[in-house]
């Protein structure tokens, strides 16, 4: 070993508890870090994952200008075969068309708005929560069916039940008038309020006859296996569709900006909180470097004196933090993922949490994430402030001068 | 040719209200190889003196000359330079890095010097040897008696072979046979290697090995002998 670096790593244990406990507060900070973040990015995940599933999907294909102005007339032509098309594409079967419409919706005693879906039965299901989410009935299986399932709420607001039947009266993409009668199949229940009383789904077939869409619909929604494959998915997608066609692949983030909105807001406190830990555990490094670079003060006078310049003096100490450092960060980082992989399988339950993940429809239990990142990013930034909390004391010998020194007793 | 040459150097340090000259109107010039005790009381500017000519302070007024060269106005970087290259230092006591074996303690000026590894370790084992310290090379300071660790730290001064070898009462915390003996090391390389030293000491004993001894009282040298030709 060089001895420069030898002489680093000994001077480290001269004073074995100090070290111990800077290196402590390190790892504790780190294991923290590691946790936190990991957690964190569970959560922003399981969000994503939780709400798109319900609906958005990772990527829809539509018409220009759809998204904002949801007009009746701005329609994917000939949606199935480009739904095909993809679904060939991709080889995948989660990949589904819709139609989707304002309506008017009646039962003997009441009417209701609601949005209603034209919906691919077959297909649905791989792309959304809501046909796995039916408690009562069943789901829609037959492409033209005069079938409907509806959320818990509408159903009770409504007062129909499985069997019951419904009158959808709406505009047709033409203009038309456009009225259907259908039976109730199926009642879904997901826990968000605003799904289970306003949704109701009926097969695409009987929603483009209803609605004059010569068929054409409105949506394509696509779900890939996990979000960092969206970017290439959306270019395949993008490739298949006709040519000269003005449709619009979205992603996730454009469908539902909100959700990103709410992300960057939750990180932005917490990084703060991190900060603040982070700068806390440098003045421990701080502290640490001060008190061992006075307690050598003699030595280095003597070196000093000998011929070694400052600089050379201030880099042994940043070699020292260095060292001290890399052991908090490795054994941080290490015993930061093994606390939080025993998570990653077994969860996290918090309580008194149940009520609310329910309404944001979460998971009761939180699972962490762990990744590179998470793995990484603390324990890394943790390293770089170490560092520059050493900075100081390997400064400070700069105005030492070698004669004073050694007069130090 | 001249080791080292002073002219005229002064410097006062303040005490409270009262100005203590450390150095008062000091002339001197030692040739080349010679053997030179430095001896005064207490407070009489020996180390002072020493630090000038070393290059670790600079006096308030005068010149100081090392190997004909001026050092007197050299920045602090180049005195560090001059001090690692052409000046071998040993001083009272903790001359060494406690946490370094002796042969580490000499490879490690010798690494700062900037000599190839192969070298490091074939001179740091021969200067042990000559220093009669083959057997402790990987001891650290803390399990050698202090005559020991002083030998180290001359075999550190002076490993790289330099023209001036400053030692500040060397054997201060040594007993009188131990101190005897040290000195009879310096006697031998000086007269082996032909390298300058400068010994500063208030121990009547240790005066008797030198070739020359000056003697200083309050700053100013009262007294330069020859004991050659005694
Ligand atoms: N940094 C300083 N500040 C104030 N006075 C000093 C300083 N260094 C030395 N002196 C004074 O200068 C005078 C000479 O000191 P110096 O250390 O050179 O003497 P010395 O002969 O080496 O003494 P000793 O045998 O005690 O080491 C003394 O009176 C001392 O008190
Ligand atoms: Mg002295």
């Amino acid at each position: 070993m060089h001895i420069v670096l030898r002489l680093a790593w000994r001077n480290l244990w001269r004073q074995p508890r100090r070290t111990w406990l800077t290196t402590g507060a390190m790892v504790f900070c780190n294991i923290l870090l590691v946790f936190m973040m990991s957690m964190q990015f569970g959560m922003y995940g399981m969000m994503i994952d939780n709400t798109l599933q319900i609906f958005t999907g990772h990527l829809q294909v539509q018409a220009p200008g759809y998204k904002d102005e949801q007009k009746m007339r701005q329609v994917v032509p000939n949606i199935l075969p480009l739904a095909n098309t993809i679904r060939a594409e991709l080889q995948s079967k989660a990949v589904a068309a819709r139609g989707r419409t304002f309506v008017l919706a009646s039962s003997e005693e009441r009417s209701y708005g609601v949005m209603v879906y034209g919906v691919e039965p077959e297909f649905e299901q791989n792309v959304s929560n809501i046909p796995g989410l039916v408690r009562d009935g069943r789901y829609l299986r037959d492409h033209d069916a005069a079938e409907i399932v509806i959320g818990s709420i509408l159903a009770r607001n409504l007062r129909v039940d499985i069997g019951d039947e419904m009158t959808l009266l709406g505009g047709g993409a033409d203009g038309s008038f456009a009225a259907a009668v259908v039976d109730v199949v199926g009642i879904f229940t997901s826990g968000v309020t605003a799904i289970d009383r306003n949704i109701a789904e009926i097969p695409l077939g009987l929603f483009q006859e209803t609605f004059s869409m010569r068929g054409a619909g409105h949506q394509i929604v696509v779900v890939g296996e996990d979000l960092d494959e969206v970017p290439l998915l959306q270019m395949r997608v993008q490739s298949v569709l006709p040519a000269g066609s003005e449709l619009q692949v979205l992603d996730w983030d454009t469908l539902q900006p909100g959700l990103r909105q709410v992300i960057q807001a939750d990180m932005s406190s917490s990084f703060f909180m991190y900060f603040v830990l982070v700068v806390l555990v440098s003045f421990s490094v701080l502290n640490t470097q001060l008190m061992s670079v006075l307690e050598r003060t003699r030595e280095f006078g003597i070196v000093m004196a000998l011929g070694l310049k400052p600089g050379k003096l201030g880099g042994l100490i940043m070699l020292e933090t260095a060292l001290m450092g890399m052991m908090g960060v490795v054994l941080g980082a290490f015993a930061g993922a093994l606390f939080t992989s025993w998570f990653t399988t077994n969860g996290l339950a918090i309580p008194g949490m149940e009520e609310m993940a329910a309404q944001f429809n979460l998971p009761a239990k939180m699972y962490p994430r762990v990744n590179l990142l998470t793995l990484l990013a603390g324990p890394g930034i943790v390293f770089v402030f170490t560092m520059l909390a050493a900075i100081y004391p390997a400064l400070r010998l700069r105005w030492q001068n070698p004669v004073e020194a050694m007069r130090v007793a | 040719m001249s080791a080292v040459r002073c002219v005229d150097l002064c410097k006062t340090y303040r005490q409270g209200d009262q100005d203590i000259k450390a150095l008062d109107h000091v002339n001197l010039e030692i040739t080349s190889g010679d053997f030179v005790c430095l001896s005064a009381p207490s407070g009489g500017g020996k180390t002072t003196l020493l630090n000038a000519i070393g290059g670790l302070d600079t006096p308030d007024s005068g010149e100081v000359y090392v190997a004909g060269q001026r050092i007197d106005n050299l920045s602090k970087s180049d005195l560090a330079d001059l001090r690692l290259r052409k000046i071998g230092f040993v001083f009272q006591a903790y001359n060494l890095i406690p946490v370094l074996t002796a042969r580490e303690n000499i490879e490690f000026v010798m690494q700062v010097q900037g000599v190839p590894a192969s070298e490091r370790r074939e001179k740091s084992l021969a200067i042990l040897h000559e220093v009669g310290l083959e057997t402790l090379e990987d001891r650290r300071p803390a399990k050698m008696s202090g005559g020991q660790q002083q030998r180290v730290a001359v075999a550190r001064a002076i490993v790289s072979r330099p023209e001036l070898v400053l030692a500040d009462e060397p054997t201060a915390n040594l007993d009188s046979k131990t101190a005897g003996e040290l000195m009879e090391l310096f006697t031998a390389l000086n007269e082996r290697h032909n390298s300058t030293f400068i010994i500063a000491t208030h121990d009547q004993h240790i005066m008797t090995y030198a070739k020359r001894l000056i003697r200083m009282l309050d700053g100013r040298i009262v007294e330069d002998i020859d004991q050659r030709a005694a």
